[in-house]
């Protein structure tokens, strides 16, 4: 072993580091994979190891080789190790190999909860802030649960360097623990105003980042970052502030009105571009949310505009874009002032730059008019042309079809025109989005009927011309378009001018190669065609073309019915079946024409996307309730149904009153259109009538200029949408005299009242009749569809969650959970009696217990009970027996619970300040997990970040006088760390919930103070440490039971020969160390005393004072307590895992003395028996099998011990090994006297 | 908030990758050479923000990147950041990197991703800026290099002998100082232009 060592360290100088990793892959740039894994390798053989330092720096390499795409995710229990070195060094590698690779699904992570709260504690403030680094990047869920409330205490700490770590995280906190919001949220507003201005824009950018999400529970803070902005020097959190009121004047006019003016003073004197960015960008905001009715803010608008202009005229590209970016947010609501600068935008549409030019499209979509669309679509398509990315040309695309179709096709005054440009952009090639003009198509084709006709016939030569589509088949998405196309003539062949050669076009081989999506409706449509061909021919005397198609459809079928596609096939062998009839009955000159038409008889209406979503609930409908009720409900439901008929039917009939008025009797008119309207069974008269109220007064009245004859009907080879642009320019012409003329009749009809408001395009857009009849049929929404257009958010947006009300005040259960103490506080010192009275301390008792149980309020009260009942019990020295009694006993009432008790045993906590989040002010007792970073140097750092803490409390604290007496108290500590480990390597499984344990216990008590003793934690021996001994670090809490305030506080031990507590350089070996803080009343802290130990194979005791000053309005007088500090020899076990293959060459090796006790009357459930083991005695499990299984730790020195434990009945026999007789022989005492006490 | 960080070269090796959400390797791998593709076809004198890409992207997200000499600094960000405050931001990560290592070249960066790592902890945590402020974050890196030197103490010294030695007697070295020696010039740009 120790040779093992000390070969180890002399190795390390020549293990490949990091630096040596990447040369060595620099110089295997040919087989730079097979070079990486034999350094995988090399890893592996590195990290099984003793040696911390090997294991580092191969957990080092490992985070780079990630960076290279590398899963290192099995080495995540190493890196566990590498983070729980006490080596700032180690730890840091181990925490970035963490932050890198570590997520919620890592299993790992949850035995990192004690380490990570160690670290958090830590008098080294960089080790805490490692940290708080790499747990930002890992939280899950349950880490947030379990550190909530150490990383909030750590929001008050002394250093700013943590403080602002520790306020950002809270972010992260709240993502994954919502519930922990609402505590936390004072404390986060409080650090608004850090004197440290990096904790202040710490704490800005954490509310900004909640309030951009649900900025209505924000807007009380709106006072205060008012004065922020107005104070504040700091462009980033200037930036930051400007943008969350960005956020919130949307929900608050009056608080835009108050920031205009600030807001344009900083746009006009800032020279920061960043920030006046910013402020034009929430200026805009802010104009926006007061859109209406504030007309006197031209001026604003107008500032705005020009200093983007500005912007956009800068040479610096990055303005431009941003720029751009800012006046497209104007263009909502003022769409006027951005139109007048049409020159620059389409100027920026030939930048150079694509982001540029991507950002000048989206101003372009809220340019368009009817006016205009044609020129800038003219435009777009020359560039679609040019285009050479195809990212871009598909933006184009993209951006195309959205300035056309935007609000129901508004702008778009000749449909053939959009159906050619749809046709010509079908020529692109390798477009992602086919199936976007495809859906295009259908829609238009659909949607307005004129149409029909010139797009049936665009559609035929499409289909025609198909190879031209498909030439290169592999080019996919384009041939989505034939979709439509086969589509649209199959549907509307009524049109076609030629349905047999269309129907040929649909049926030739070449099809088979399209998806099968697309062949399946190329066989549907050909059966349509097919139908039409036969009406079309029936009534010819010789009916040979009929034959002729009947022919063609049982030829070119077949292969169909081939497909591997099953849709086609299905339809295929469907089709071709009935054609085959029909041939019969051709054969016997029936008329079949008739009945094939009458398969596709009937018109499909489109529906609207969101049709589904939109159908309410019926009234008394209730999804959630039982549809037989379950038994145990009252009688007395049932009568509810036909109250909920009853009101249905006031609802729905109409109101039977007679005298109704002409108003009225207009809107109920109007109502019952818009049903018809939206009602597809019912046989519409005009199918339009819909958008023709839509389209304002004059299509009403005017005679609709129909399709000039002049286009031609049917257009050779692919159409030139140009021809359009021009015979539209013509028409618009003649159109203008016509309506000259009719001009004066109109203006009558509008005097005589009929007149209806305009859509709000500019005025000059009413010259413009659209070229065809342009009745888009609406889209079909269901019946008493909900008017609100709610689009909800996601369900799964973790932000959603943290839509809380933060102004409400604390209730008890929302507290965040504290570690804290069992029954320990319950005890009181027999030797004391007199002052204490017990209704002091049951209040606090409560508050603890509450914080952990949360929401089990059922539990809740059964525990305290109990609680009360223990207590009254435990009035003698021998608590820990009842400590560990009534624990048993509690675990079964809290079988709930476990899940907390499991994760977080060991759990800590910072005390006090919680107390002053708390609505309910009872102090509780907690604990801090002891530190694993013993120095002196950062032990009086601690102090003084302790101290200064509690001189703020004191301040806030009532001083009151009362006299004392002293009583010292000794106690027991039961072992902590375990209770997860036992889980760890997966052997034990969830079969019962484990019984909740303690590893706290009162040291000492008197009616003063009382001091509770977390467990020995040891600090991992390392090699190289310069001390040989091993340290020891034992958290003690100390709390103020008395109203007094108690100060100078020393904690001294006597030292043993064996055991040495630490002191600082310079002070005597019997010198006390000053407690680094001071106790108002009520309050409990926690201060970490470092021991050290030269053997550890005996338990050890030691006899410790503590002298303090009890300080009230009548003076102050020295106190002690007396107690005595019991190390176990469990207590020098660390959890350590350990793979079952390790473990049975461990055993194998021979040098392990071996050992054996039997437990007798042992009952309980097997996997409480092992989590017990493990918690109290720091074992974990190896491997597990029924009911017998392999444990394993290892003591600060290195020594292995191993444990066979298996039951049968009420006996247990444990098997132990250890290279260390005396020690196997203490600990087993120690396991025996534990299970003696269930 | 922040969504990644990438540092990679002109031929798309990744000098660092740091990913503030998480994603499986490949689909690591797979981010930084799609925001490689999009962002190394740009011209020199075009804007530097970029509509994120498929992998990364959405509507919300940018791409806010800066290219010196040899390496791009690519940031993905989401609109609750200030688009020229992040690239003042970027600004401040590279003459930070500039005055740690002296001279900054891609050299430094390949060999010390940790560190790089370490000074970035500095500056970004979790996705959100944590301090904008160089000589902050100087001083803290120096602060935890220094408890670094002092936990080696006298154990890190061989160590340390040993790598020099490596160094030295590997003839590649100074081959490989000459592919990548170019500095990183970090321009002095007037702070939130």
């Amino acid at each position: 072993m120790a040779l093992k060592i000390v070969k180890g360290s002399i190795d390390r100088m020549f293990d490949k580091n990091l630096q040596d990793l990447v040369r060595g892959i620099r110089n295997h740039k040919e087989d730079e994979a097979k070079y990486i894994s034999t350094c995988i390798d090399e890893i592996k053989q590195e990290l099984k190891q003793d040696n911390i330092a090997v294991k580092a720096n191969a957990v080092c390499k490992l985070t780079y080789l990630q960076m290279l795409g590398y899963d290192v995710s099995w080495a995540a229990f190493n890196i566990v190790e590498v983070m729980s070195s006490s080596k700032f060094t180690y730890k840091r590698i181990g925490y970035l190999a963490a932050s890198q690779c570590f997520h919620e699904s890592t299993d790992v992570i949850m035995l990192t909860t004690n380490q990570i709260r160690k670290d958090l504690s830590s008098p080294n403030q960089y080790d805490t802030g490692v940290a708080l680094t790499g747990l930002s990047c890992f939280v899950t869920p349950d880490l947030a649960r379990d550190l909530a409330n150490d990383i909030m205490t750590l929001m008050s700490h002394t250093k700013p360097y943590i403080r602002k770590k520790a306020v950002l995280i809270m972010y992260k906190v709240f993502l994954k623990y919502p519930e922990s919001l609402r505590p936390a949220f004072p404390r986060l507003k409080e650090k608004l105003e850090d004197p440290d201005p990096g904790v202040q824009s710490a704490a800005v950018n954490v509310i900004c980042e909640l309030a951009r999400r649900n900025p209505k529970n924000y807007l009380s803070l709106a006072p205060l970052f008012f004065k922020l902005m107005t104070s504040s020097t700091n462009n980033w959190v200037l930036i930051k502030i400007i943008k969350l009121f960005g956020a919130l004047t949307p929900l608050e006019p009056r608080l835009g009105k108050k920031l205009i003016e600030p807001l344009t003073n900083l746009i006009h004197s800032t020279s920061a571009m960043s920030l006046l960015y910013e402020c034009v960008n929430t200026v805009i905001a802010v104009l926006i949310s007061l859109s209406s009715g504030m007309p006197n803010h031209s001026a604003s608008i107008q500032l705005c505009v020009q200093k983007l202009r500005i912007l956009i005229e800068d040479s610096d590209q990055n303005l431009k874009y941003l720029g751009l970016l800012a006046m497209s947010k104007i263009l909502k609501t003022h769409p006027k002032s951005v139109q007048s600068h049409k020159d620059l935008i389409l100027q920026c549409l030939d930048d150079k730059d694509e982001s540029i030019r991507l950002r000048a499209l989206d101003l372009l979509y809220g340019m368009v008019s009817k006016k205009n669309l044609m020129e800038i679509v003219k435009k777009l398509m020359l560039h679609v042309d040019k285009a050479e990315g195809t990212t871009y040309r598909d933006e184009l695309l993209t951006k195309i079809i959205d300035i056309c179709s935007q609000s129901n096709y508004q702008y778009i005054t000749n449909f053939e025109w959009y159906i050619s440009i749809l046709v010509e952009l079908t020529r692109l090639e390798g477009t992602r989005h086919g199936h976007l003009i495809a859906s295009q198509m259908l829609d238009v084709a659909i949607r307005v009927k004129a149409i029909r006709a010139f797009a049936v016939a665009q559609m035929a030569t499409l289909l025609d011309n198909a190879h031209l589509l498909t030439g290169n088949t592999q080019r996919n998405g384009i041939c989505e378009v034939l979709y439509a196309a086969a589509w649209i003539c199959g549907e509307f062949s009524e049109h076609l001018e030629n349905p047999m050669q269309t129907l040929e076009a649909m049926l030739r081989p070449k099809v088979a190669t399209l998806p099968g999506h697309i062949q399946a409706v190329y066989v549907q449509n050909a059966a349509k065609l097919f139908a039409t061909v036969l009406k079309g021919q029936e009534g010819d005397a010789d009916g040979t073309a009929a034959q002729e198609a009947t022919q063609l459809m049982i030829d070119r079928l077949p292969l169909f019915v081939q497909s591997a596609n099953l849709e086609v096939q299905e339809r295929a062998s469907c089709i071709l079946q009935l054609v085959k009839y029909i041939q019969k009955l051709q054969q016997k000159d029936v008329d079949v024409a008739e009945e094939v038409s009458a398969l596709f008889a009937g018109e499909l209406n489109p529906v609207a996307p969101k049709a589904q979503k939109k159908v309410p609930v019926p009234e008394g409908l209730d999804l959630d309730a039982w549809i037989n009720e379950p038994p145990s409900e009252s009688e007395s439901e049932d009568e509810q149904p036909k109250a909920i008929f009853a009101k249905e039917e006031t609802k729905h009939s109409r109101p039977r009153h007679t005298e109704v008025d002409e108003k009225e009797l207009a809107r109920r008119r109007e109502a019952r259109k818009q049903e018809q309207a939206n009602n597809p069974f019912y046989i519409k008269a005009s199918p339009s009538s819909q958008k023709v109220y839509q389209d304002a007064p004059g299509v009403e009245h005017i005679p609709v200029v129909q399709i000039d004859l002049n286009v031609p009907l049917k257009v050779p080879g692919l159409p030139m949408s140009d021809q359009y642009v021009k015979l539209e320019e013509e028409r618009r012409q003649k159109a203008r005299a016509d309506k000259k003329k009719k001009e004066k009749k109109k203006r009558k009809e509008k005097r005589s009242g009929r007149g209806k408001k305009h859509d709000s395009g500019p005025e000059s857009e009413e010259d413009i009749a659209p070229a065809h009849m342009v009745d888009i049929v609406t889209e079909e929404m269901p019946e008493n569809a909900l008017p609100s257009d709610d689009d909800e958010r996601d369900p799964s947006d973790p932000h959603k969650a943290l839509d809380i009300d933060l102004d409400k005040p604390l209730a008890d259960s929302e507290k965040l959970p504290v570690r804290s103490h069992r029954a320990a506080e319950a005890q009181k010192s027999p030797t004391d009696g007199e002052t204490e009275n017990a209704t002091l301390q049951e209040p606090k008792k409560k508050s603890s217990k509450e914080k952990r149980e949360k929401k089990k309020d059922k539990d809740r009260d059964r525990k305290k009970s109990k609680e009360e009942k223990k207590k009254k019990k435990h009035k003698d020295e021998d608590k820990e027996e009842d400590l560990l009694g009534g624990q048993a006993d509690e675990a079964v009432l809290q079988s709930e619970e476990t899940s907390q008790v499991a994760a977080p045993p060991t759990s800590a906590s910072t005390p006090a300040e919680e107390a002053a989040a708390a609505a309910e002010a009872a102090p509780e007792p907690s604990v801090t997990a002891p530190d694993s970073e013993p120095d002196e140097p950062k032990d009086t750092e601690m102090e003084e970040t302790k101290s200064s803490k509690h001189k703020k409390k004191k301040q806030k604290k009532e001083k009151e006088d009362k006299k004392k007496k002293k009583k010292h108290h000794h106690h027991h500590h039961h072992g902590d760390g375990g209770g997860e480990e036992s889980v760890q390597n997966g052997t034990v499984e969830e079969e019962e919930p484990l019984p909740p344990m303690s590893n706290y216990c009162l040291l000492a008590e008197n009616s003063y103070i009382k001091m509770m003793k977390e467990d020995a934690e040891e600090v991992y021996d390392i090699q190289g440490n310069l001390q040989d001994g091993s340290q020891v670090v034992v958290s003690v809490i100390f709390e103020n039971k008395c109203s007094s305030f108690l100060k100078s506080m020393e904690f001294n031990v006597l030292d043993s020969l064996n055991s040495k507590l630490q002191r600082p350089e310079g002070s005597g070996p019997h010198d006390g160390l000053v407690v680094p803080f001071q106790l108002p009343p009520g309050v409990s802290n926690e201060a970490r005393f470092v021991f050290t130990v030269q053997s550890i194979v005996m338990p050890q005791k030691l006899k410790g004072t503590l002298t303090f000053i009890v300080k009230n309005e009548d003076g102050s007088t020295h106190e002690k307590l007396d107690f005595k500090l019991h190390f176990t020899c469990t207590s020098y076990l660390i959890t350590t895992p350990c793979y079952s293959d390790a473990f049975a060459k461990l055993l194998e090796s021979g040098d392990l003395k071996s050992s054996s006790i039997r437990l007798e009357g042992v009952n309980m459930p097997f996997h409480h028996l092992l989590a017990r083991i493990c918690f109290h005695h720091h074992f974990s499990v190896v491997e597990r099998i029924d009911s017998c299984a392999s444990m394993y730790s290892r003591s600060i020195q290195g020594h292995h011990v191993c444990l066979l434990v298996k039951t049968s009945g009420e006996t247990v026999s444990i098997d132990a090994k250890c290279d260390e007789p005396t020690l196997l022989g203490n600990v087993l005492d120690e396991i025996k006297q534990t299970f003696s006490q269930c | 908030m922040i969504k990644a960080i990438l540092i990679f070269n002109n031929h798309g090796k990744p000098r660092l990758s740091k990913f503030y959400e998480h994603y499986n390797e490949d689909t690591e791998q797979q981010i930084i050479r799609e925001t490689f593709h999009l962002v190394s076809k740009r011209d020199e004198n075009v804007c530097n923000f970029l509509e994120g890409g498929l992998l990364i992207g959405g509507s919300d997200y940018k791409l806010i990147y800066r290219h010196y000499a040899t390496l791009y600094f690519v940031f993905c960000v989401d609109s609750s950041e200030s688009e020229l405050g992040i690239l003042d931001l970027i600004q401040v990560f590279v003459e930070t990197l500039d005055k740690c290592f002296e001279n900054v070249c891609e050299l430094d960066l390949i060999f010390h991703v940790d560190k790089v790592h370490h000074i970035l902890a500095e500056m970004v945590m979790g996705g959100m800026v944590l301090e904008t402020n160089m000589n902050e974050i100087i001083m803290q890196v120096d602060a935890q290099n220094k408890m670094e030197k002092s936990e080696a103490g006298i154990a890190g010294a061989p160590a340390r002998a040993v790598s020099a030695v490596k160094n030295m007697n590997l003839p590649e070295m100074p081959k490989n100082i000459n592919i990548g020696d170019i500095s990183i010039k970090v321009p002095n740009l007037p702070s939130f232009k």
